[in-house]
């Protein structure tokens, strides 16, 4: 007996032995109750995440594993030839109604109406062969009733939601009959960036676990993998422009991800409408680079003499910069995403403090003993790499809160960035708001858009689409 | 115990803790060198010596060598070697040499568990006081043999002689918050030899489910459990592991907690828990056992006949903690007899009323028993032999004291209060673990030699079949080795690097447990 049911026979014999004003007060409280819309206990709405709105009635409709299929609307623009469609067709059939088939019987004796198909429609044109980004339209509508129930989306994207609700609305009554309740929901998410970390420098996990992480993604509708894939530790990512950094700097020769790896991830991801973000953190977070890639990482002095250790990158060699091209030229042509993830914390100053190029280059550039200015001067290097490969970057909170206690604030569109900082300075003092930072990297555009919020109070989370449509949320 | 050669090894082994000695839990005395000697799988047996008590024949070391087989070499075909062919520095075989008969019992509180392993140009040789010992030593056996990076197995020059320091080494499992599937149990009592615990504290029933099937009561599980379908453990079940546990060396300490967590009970047993009262009323919710009516003794002297009956160890654990008295406090049958007894306000009496009326029936059926910490506290009259356990961190006083405590006046003890494994953070807690000492109390050596050892404890609330394993493993290591090895083997990095070792070769047998740190594994971890 569940524990549940239990506990509620245990209060009903609670009430005694009821009096009649005890039974009209319960009556009446019972009334009172605000009455769901789904009344039957089996409708148990247990969809997560919450869609935006959703409705239920208490009818109910059956589905037949050997009958019940996923379909195109000949009104959508999507058809077979999309696989990743057809692809989520499969695996929602899978996780709907198991992996096991059950011999099975011929005519189904129970009375109530058939949901005979789940049609897909896809309004606008469908990015079935694109990479999910940034500003991916998710938003979906799922209608079922009988006998055809259907999802109607602007892309692909908002398809496989829709899909995902559909399979968290299927359940098996006592007999074991597929059933779904009549509903009408209408579903977006209220952020567009929906992210997952995994570090794969302190432990390598194996293929598996990241493809299981991406199922689990897509069930939670998660949208963004951001792969922390190197660090101290480890350096499992093989490129092929050097395939020394892996060599030397991976745990072992079978604690790798081989380009073929990277594409599957990638591949398994775009299927679940799911962005990989790479992240290669520079100028710290960087001992397993130096194993593999000779004069790249800062030799840390002991007052006059090399101490044997090393530091973060060196950003006073022109070949450090000539290095990070050829290898970010090569990840950006890896991954297909817009964004790519530069890191930029935690960089330890000790060793660049103490190394005599270091301290002559600072003084030609007139840093003085400033040594954040040295790490803006390599981020805005490394920064401007990435615009040059038109691909756009995302940092840690240091590349801004160190940037802004300098005077040269990524100086493109000159009063206008500072007011903005501004603003951006008091909304963060409310909200260490990661995403925020975020938009700091964002173009032109953007900024000017920004500007023109000075109107609204503290404490907004500005919440920008690149479409140019501007949505902006009270927190 | 010698200090000199003990510290002599422990020097050794730290100057070269390699693969050769990276041994879990370390052992009393060991001396290695570099020489190391070559085995062959398809050719290496285990062989009982001629002058042997146990022969072929015998289950629990006839399967133990099958299991060892396995782990060391995989399913590799055996083939009887050439005997012309003597191979040079090599290993053939490991010879064990049992020497008190004894292959059917169960293992108990006094069982014998040393062992000497001698490796040498002469043998390699098992020599054990029973078949327990045997375990030891083959386990120990198995974490000595190492692979070169060619794939070579080596063993080198080992002498070692072994022993518990304390006796009762256990770990708990709670069935009750989450039920543990077979498997899960199994698995656990496995990894549990590997570690060389002892004692398995099955927690098998609480408030939340009663997945014990009981035969003398059937709606107690009927009614009782999450799922009388799937969530139970069925009297074949319970033998399963009880007889799985036997052939690893484990004492399976079965846990039936009363007269608080009991809430699961009431359903099966109308009338077993106290009704609470809401003014004059009963409010319809139930607390502890009811310890003033007859029926619940005659029901008690009826479970526990079974009890006694299904868990063949020694000593059943009766529980007796946490016991709540508002709900007593609030029943006006039980306020009348605190008043007929005498009691005054002080429930603490009727609570001692209780639990020494039931030791009694549990001490009639020939059974001796552990309890929580709270009898004792609580002064309920308890059998000089009771064994206390120790659970509270810093109620009513700071566990050590609690230990010293319950030594002075005469009880044996089980430590457990800073090995609660269920309780975690973030970072190393092994370290925590693995420091805690637990005769760090005043007290006479007499006095100390009544802490017959400790628990580890998974309670349930938080755990069930998707976390247990990397939960458990390795930081329940860190307590196997508390209670196995020596007092002065304390120093934290001689651990980690055998720990960290350990931990790599749990994942080669297939145990998932989670990393001690940053690093890796040369094989890690893949879920099929």
């Amino acid at each position: 007996m569940r524990a549940e049911s239990r506990r509620a026979a245990m209060e009903h014999r609670g009430l005694g032995r009821p009096r009649l004003c005890w039974l009209l007060a319960l009556l009446a409280a019972l009334a009172l109750r605000p009455v769901r819309a789904s009344a039957s206990p089996s409708a148990d709405l247990s969809l997560w995440p919450m869609p935006v709105s959703v409705q239920t009635t208490p009818r109910v409709l059956l589905l037949s594993p050997d009958s019940f299929f996923f379909g195109h609307s000949s009104a959508s623009k999507a058809g077979p030839s999309c696989t990743l469609l057809q692809e989520a067709f499969r695996r929602y059939y899978d996780y709907i109604f198991g992996f096991y088939k059950w011999h099975h019987g011929s005519a189904d004796l129970r009375v109530g109406m058939e949901l005979q198909q789940l049609q897909v429609s896809v309004v606008l044109e469908p990015e079935c062969h694109a990479f999910p980004s940034i500003s991916s339209d998710e938003s979906y509508t799922l209608l079922v009733k009988g006998p055809v129930a259907s999802i109607t989306a602007n892309r692909v994207w908002g398809v496989l939601r829709g899909l995902e609700t559909f399979s968290q609305l299927i359940y098996q009554d006592s007999y074991g009959t597929f059933t779904v309740n009549e509903s009408n929901i209408v579903d977006s998410p209220r952020f567009p960036h929906r992210g997952i970390l995994i570090d794969t420098s302190r432990h390598f996990l194996p293929l598996k676990s990241i493809f299981k992480t991406l199922d689990a993604m897509a069930f939670n509708k998660f949208n963004v993998l951001h792969w922390h894939i190197v660090d101290d530790q480890s350096f499992p990512y093989q490129s092929v422009t050097f395939p020394g950094l892996s060599k030397n700097g991976s745990y072992s020769s079978s604690h790798v991800y081989t380009p073929n790896d990277v594409r599957m991830v990638i591949e398994y991801a775009r299927l679940r409408g799911i962005r990989i973000l790479p992240e290669f953190d520079t100028p710290g977070h960087t001992q397993s680079w130096g194993k593999g890639q000779k004069d790249l990482l800062t030799p840390c002095y002991n007052r006059k003499e090399p101490s044997g250790t090393f530091g973060p990158i060196n950003p006073a060699w022109n070949t450090t910069y000539s290095f990070l091209s050829k290898l970010f030229k090569e990840i950006s042509t890896v991954f297909p995403d817009e964004f790519i993830h530069l890191g930029g914390d935690e960089v330890d100053f000790d060793c660049w403090e103490s190394n005599p190029e270091i301290q002559d280059f600072m003084r030609n550039r007139g840093f003085g003993k400033n040594f954040k200015k040295l790490e803006s001067f390599y981020m805005h290097m490394v920064l401007d790499m990435i615009s040059a490969m038109n691909k756009r970057s995302i940092v840690w909170q240091e590349v801004f809160d160190d940037e802004s206690q300098t005077s040269s604030v990524m100086d493109k569109t000159g009063n206008i960035i500072m007011k903005w900082t501004l603003l951006i300075l008091r909304v963060l003092r409310n909200r260490k708001n990661l995403l925020l930072v975020e938009k700091l990297v964002y173009g032109e555009s953007m900024w000017m858009q920004l500007t023109s919020l000075q109107d609204y109070g503290l404490g907004q989370v500005l919440l920008v689409r690149d479409s140019g449509v501007t949505k902006a949320s009270k927190t | 115990m010698a200090g000199a050669p003990l510290w002599f090894s422990l020097l050794l082994a730290a100057a070269f803790a390699g693969r050769a000695t990276a041994l879990w839990p370390w052992p009393q005395y060991i001396q290695s060198s570099e020489q190391r000697y070559t085995i062959f799988p398809h050719s290496f047996q285990f062989q009982y010596h001629a002058s042997s008590a146990a022969q072929v024949g015998c289950s629990v070391l006839d399967e133990a060598f099958q299991r060892y087989r396995d782990l060391l070499f995989g399913a590799v075909s055996f083939h009887f070697p050439h005997p012309v062919e003597k191979r040079h520095a090599s290993q053939d075989s490991l010879v064990i040499l049992v020497v008190s008969p004894g292959c059917d019992q169960f293992p108990s509180l006094e069982s014998v568990e040393n062992y000497t392993l001698t490796v040498n140009d002469e043998q390699c040789f098992l020599l054990s006081e029973t078949v327990w010992g045997a375990l030891r030593g083959l386990e120990t056996f198995s974490q000595l043999v190492w692979r070169s990076p060619e794939g070579t197995f080596y063993i080198n020059k080992t002498e070692i002689e072994d022993f518990p320091r304390f006796p009762h080494r256990g770990l708990l499992l709670d069935t009750s918050r989450h039920y543990l599937p077979l498997a899960s149990i199994l698995d656990t009592l496995d990894v549990m030899a590997y570690n060389k615990f002892n004692v398995f504290h099955w927690h098998l029933v609480d408030d939340s489910s009663f997945p014990y099937e009981s035969f003398t009561f059937p709606d107690l599980t009927k009614k009782g459990s999450y799922n009388p379908a799937t969530h139970i453990y069925t009297a074949q079940d319970v033998k399963e592991v009880i007889e799985y546990a036997r052939l690893r060396g484990i004492r399976v300490l079965a846990e039936f907690d009363t007269p608080g967590h009991t809430q699961s009970w009431g359903p099966g047993i109308p009338g077993l828990l106290t009704p609470c009262y809401s003014g004059s009323h009963p409010s319809g919710t139930f607390g502890p056992v009811n310890p003033v009516l007859n029926n619940t003794y005659e029901f008690m002297s009826t479970f526990f006949l079974e009890i006694s009956s299904v868990f063949p160890d020694f000593y059943l654990h009766l529980g007796g903690d946490e016991v709540d008295f508002t709900c007593w406090k609030s029943n006006p049958d039980i306020q009348a007899f605190m008043k007929k007894k005498g009691f005054g306000e002080e429930f603490k009496k009727l609570e001692s009323f209780y639990i020494q009326t039931l030791l009694d029936i549990v001490s009639a059926y020939g059974k001796g028993y552990v309890v929580w910490q709270e009898v004792f506290d609580n002064k309920v009259k308890v059998r000089a032999d009771t064994i206390i356990q120790v659970w509270r961190e810093e109620i009513p006083v700071k566990y050590m004291k609690e230990m010293e405590l319950v030594t002075s006046a005469g009880f044996r003890a089980l430590l457990s209060a800073p090995w609660y494994l269920n309780h975690i953070s973030y970072g190393p807690d092994w370290k925590q673990i693995y420091t805690v000492e637990p005769l760090a109390f005043e007290g006479s050596p007499e006095q100390k030699a009544l802490v017959i050892g400790g628990e580890a404890c998974m309670w349930g609330e938080y755990v069930d079949s998707t976390n247990l394993v990397p939960r458990l493993w390795p930081r329940a290591g860190a307590v196997a080795e508390r209670l196995w090895s020596n007092k002065m083997v304390t120093d934290l990095e001689f651990a980690y690097k055998r720990l960290a070792h350990f931990r790599c070769e749990l994942l080669r047998r297939g145990v998932q447990a989670q990393p001690l740190s940053v690093g890796y594994c040369d094989v890690e971890f893949e879920q099929t």
